[in-house]
């Protein structure tokens, strides 16, 4: 298991490696250069040209290269050309306020996701089955964008029942700690905050879910399809074992694994892919935070901010995989 | 028995479901409880504290106005900050600053400034000619650092300030190494308010992050990507301002969830709204549209050394060819006017009787007969952002697509990334594009020398367009301190930049905010900096 483990962050090493570069190379290929952004329209050539050499942007780009890599190993991971601030002190609060999103978003994805596959496999062909097909066709379907506006007009708008954008009531702002809202909220016991926070995720949580909570459906259903097949099923039904028992103990077990696979995929890819949801909520996020960078041409914050999270994405199927052995314990690496 | 279980398995997913949701409703409650509470005790006698939430579209990108360039950083900075002079409140006439008044010499090489008296920056220092000295020699000693220094005050490499001197404690001279006539406009800009040198002196860099000025507010906190907040400043050298006690300036990025915040009651006022959202504003009786006094223009550029544009009949052919009054209507819902010319009519040295391109297609026909234009294909560049001077234009490149081929010329609409587009646009590479300006400090030059200047190609002079003779108009007319013979000089630049016709300009355009009816005395100024010292709130 630990052999595994080593072997398994050992084989990150290249990967991230890998990637680094690519995206070094990539940003680099495109137009537009940090110092004309940074400067403005208002610039001079000589101004832009000062500007790249004291950025070091006038460097063979090899120079560049292993001189941001260096800087990685040491745990430096660069600083931003716009706010020249550090991207590892400024990165954290970003991050947190996407994690909370996305955690907040796969709970209720998984919790509706499960099961509504576990119901409408059990119950196939009802029409409990048919309409939650149906409906997690259209979840998987649907655009953010439009989902987003459509929650503010109908929960917001019209019925006044949550915030339209935000993480926080700026007239009462939180104070950071761990940047986790939720949480810094209970360490300093202001429930009325934790409230006004936990309003705050519901629509843009809402938003998020339906993809991941739409293709969770479906993979538990059509994994559970098959396992309710099984004999070990038939032996346990025939034993007068309640239905319920059936379901949910002996059939769910050997059916979670591929659906944990895609609940890890799917936490991964709301980590790094919430931009428009952060976008239309207007959510402090990492999505909103590499995005902007991207148009700023803010090179370190876009290499950087991509590999911590890939390093995440990494981190999360890792987990996933060695789960896997705890919910099968057939499942055994060496 | 399989239909009871099925049916009780969905009682208990509802009961689920409304329990959190009966949670979120009933929290409803005992927030507005405790947000009273906690609002009546900061403050004692005055009642309420006033804040005031502005809702944009950005964030800054750092609070020390002498090294950036955004309109987004300056927003905050000039409530923070203030500068030697100030622009008027609706216009940019030039009125008293933290300058009482000034006396330049006949030669206009010298100008003596009398500052006020008692300021105090916010972290104490006090305000005098020296610290004007010194803020001054910051910017002078680092002009790559400081972009609007060294694009206002460095001509052709040279210094315009030549030295600034502290004659006695209150006043300060400036003696210039050439005349500057936009000099009193350059000084009223937000990147040349003055900070306090003890903040600057112990730790530059960290002014950005961490602004100390003499304004009406004071800095008390920044979440990136979120929200800028900043209190009165109790001891503001004005007696009875600011009236709020606080602002909260909110990055709304998606401009129809800024305008939800403004209805639901989350921000008091939206910046940076688009022309089509006039109508919902004016139909709610609890929101009032606040108009900007427009100072822009929205242009179609047309790159003097591509063909066909290379011949400068087809570029007049354009011009007949596109039908701006139509684009005005469609587009702009209105707010906006006509152009003929590449500054707006509010900029002293405005042609009014330059007589500009009406809608034509015959004439633009004609004109192409008789340059032999071949019918190669163009490419017609669109903006892939809305500005307020171009407030679609993807909308914009189609209509104008379709009265180029109602004369026979046939185009190509593309679009890039934004900064893709204005390196590509900047380096030559667009037949015909879609871009725009919003003046820095409402004087001529920084329309027709910045944007149509042989000089400025490779940056803002996107067309490449270069004449002598205008060049040498402009340049005088940079140095001329008499008003009413730099007048004369811009109007015959006009002159000539129409009949040369390296443009289509478009449309000067009314930009619109919007605010909660319960804000009162908000002023949109021209420049796009609002100063808050005499909004309240009801």
């Amino acid at each position: 298991m630990l052999h595994y483990m080593g072997r398994r962050l050992f084989q990150l090493i290249p990967v991230l490696l890998g990637m680094t570069f690519i995206v070094f190379m990539l940003i680099r290929s495109i137009p537009g250069n940090p110092a004309q952004v940074i400067l403005g329209q208002q610039a001079t050539k000589e101004a832009v040209e000062a500007l790249n050499a004291s950025l070091g942007l006038n460097k063979p780009w090899y120079t560049q290269y292993f001189g941001y890599l260096g800087g990685i190993f040491q745990g430096d991971l660069g600083v931003s050309l716009r706010t020249k601030l550090p991207v590892s002190e400024e990165i954290f609060p970003y991050l947190a306020a996407t994690a909370e999103l996305a955690l907040f978003a796969m709970i209720i994805a998984v919790i509706i996701g499960v099961n509504a596959g576990i119901i409408s496999a059990w119950f196939q062909n009802s029409w409990f089955d048919y309409v939650a097909m149906v409906v997690a066709l259209i979840g998987v379907s649907v655009p953010v964008f439009w989902l987003g506006l459509m929650e503010q007009w109908a929960f917001s708008n019209q019925l006044g029942w949550f915030p339209t954008s935000g993480r926080e009531d700026v007239r009462d702002p939180i104070t950071a700690i761990t940047h986790f809202y939720l949480l810094d909220t209970l360490i300093q016991g202001r429930f009325d905050q934790f409230s006004e926070v936990f309003k705050r995720l519901v629509l843009p949580g809402m938003a998020l879910a339906t993809i991941p909570m739409a293709i969770i459906a479906r993979m538990t259903r059509s994994s559970m399809l098959e396992v309710m097949r099984s004999d070990y099923v038939r032996t346990a039904r025939a034993k007068g074992q309640k239905m319920f028992i059936v379901v949910y103990k002996h059939a769910l077990k050997n059916a979670v694994i591929p659906v944990l696979t895609v609940i890890g995929l799917q936490t991964g890819l709301l980590l790094g892919g919430a931009i428009l949801t952060e976008t239309i909520f207007s959510w402090p996020g990492i999505g909103r935070y590499i995005y902007d960078a991207i148009g700023f041409r803010d090179y370190p914050v876009i290499q950087s901010g991509i590999l911590v999270i890939a390093f995440i994405f990494i981190m999360i199927n890792l987990i996933v995989d060695l789960l896997y052995t705890v919910i099968d314990p057939r499942i055994k690496y060496k | 028995m399989k239909k009871k279980k099925l049916w009780t398995l969905g009682v208990m997913l509802i009961l689920v479901l409304s329990t959190i949701l009966a949670a979120c409703g009933s929290s409803d409650t005992k927030d507005t409880g405790s947000k009273d509470t906690s609002s009546g005790g900061d403050t004692a006698s005055s009642g309420e504290p006033k804040t005031l939430v502005y809702g944009r579209g950005g964030d800054s990108v750092a609070l020390d106005p002498a090294v950036v360039t955004d309109g987004e950083s300056f927003t905050v900075t000039a409530n923070i900050y203030e500068t030697l002079v100030n622009f008027g409140e609706r216009d940019v006439t030039i009125q008293p600053g933290l300058a009482k008044s000034w006396e330049p010499s006949e030669d206009g090489l010298t100008y003596t400034f009398q500052l006020q008296e008692g300021v105090k920056f916010h972290d104490g220092t006090d305000f005098n000619a020296e610290a004007v000295v010194k803020n001054f020699e910051r910017w002078k000693a680092g002009a790559d650092k400081h972009p609007y220094y060294s694009s206002q005050f460095v001509v052709g490499g040279k210094q315009v300030i030549e030295s600034i001197t502290a004659k006695d404690d209150y006043t300060v001279v400036f003696k210039l190494s050439q005349p500057q006539a936009p000099f009193l406009k350059n000084l009223a800009m937000s990147p040349f308010a003055i900070a306090s040198p003890t903040a600057f002196e112990a730790n530059e860099e960290g002014l950005s992050t961490n602004p100390v000025g003499t304004g009406p507010f004071k800095f008390v906190s920044w979440v990136r990507n979120d929200a800028v907040t900043i209190e009165k400043n109790p001891d503001y050298y004005i007696d009875g301002l600011p009236k709020l006690d606080k602002v909260i300036y909110k990055s709304i990025p998606e401009n129809s969830t800024r305008l939800n915040a403004l209805t639901t009651g989350e921000v008091d006022v939206a910046d940076g709204l688009s022309p089509s959202d006039k109508a919902s504003i004016e139909s709610n009786s609890k929101l009032q549209l606040i108009e900007r006094p427009s100072m822009n223009v929205g242009y179609l550029g047309l790159t003097v050394t591509r063909p066909p544009f290379d011949n400068v009949k087809v570029r007049q052919a354009v011009n007949y060819a596109i039908d701006k009054q139509a684009l005005v209507d469609a587009f702009y819902e209105g707010l906006a006017e006509p152009a003929k010319n590449p500054m707006p009519p509010v900029i002293s040295g405005y042609n009014d009787d330059v007589q500009g391109y009406e809608y034509d297609p015959e004439k633009a026909k004609a004109l192409l007969a008789e340059a032999g234009y071949d019918g190669k294909k163009i490419q017609l560049w669109a903006m892939p952002v809305p500005r307020p001077y171009m407030p679609d234009g993807k909308k914009i490149a189609e209509a104008i697509q379709k009265n180029l081929e109602d004369v026979g010329i046939k185009s190509e609409i593309v679009s890039f990334e934004w900064a893709t587009y204005l390196e590509k646009a900047q380096n030559g590479e667009a037949d015909a594009f879609l871009l725009g300006w919003t003046g820095d400090n409402g004087d001529a030059d920084n329309f027709l020398y910045t944007l149509l200047d042989g000089d400025n190609i490779g940056s803002n002079n996107y067309t490449f367009y270069d004449n002598k003779e205008l060049h040498k108009l402009l340049v005088s007319a940079q140095t001329e301190i008499n008003e009413d013979k730099r007048n004369e000089l811009y109007k015959q630049a006009q002159e000539i930049i129409s009949k040369d016709a390296p443009w289509v300009p478009l449309a000067h355009s009314t930009p619109i905010l919007a605010a909660n009816t319960k804000v009162i005395n908000y002023i949109a100024h021209p420049t796009g900096s609002d100063r808050l010292d005499n909004v309240d709130m009801q």
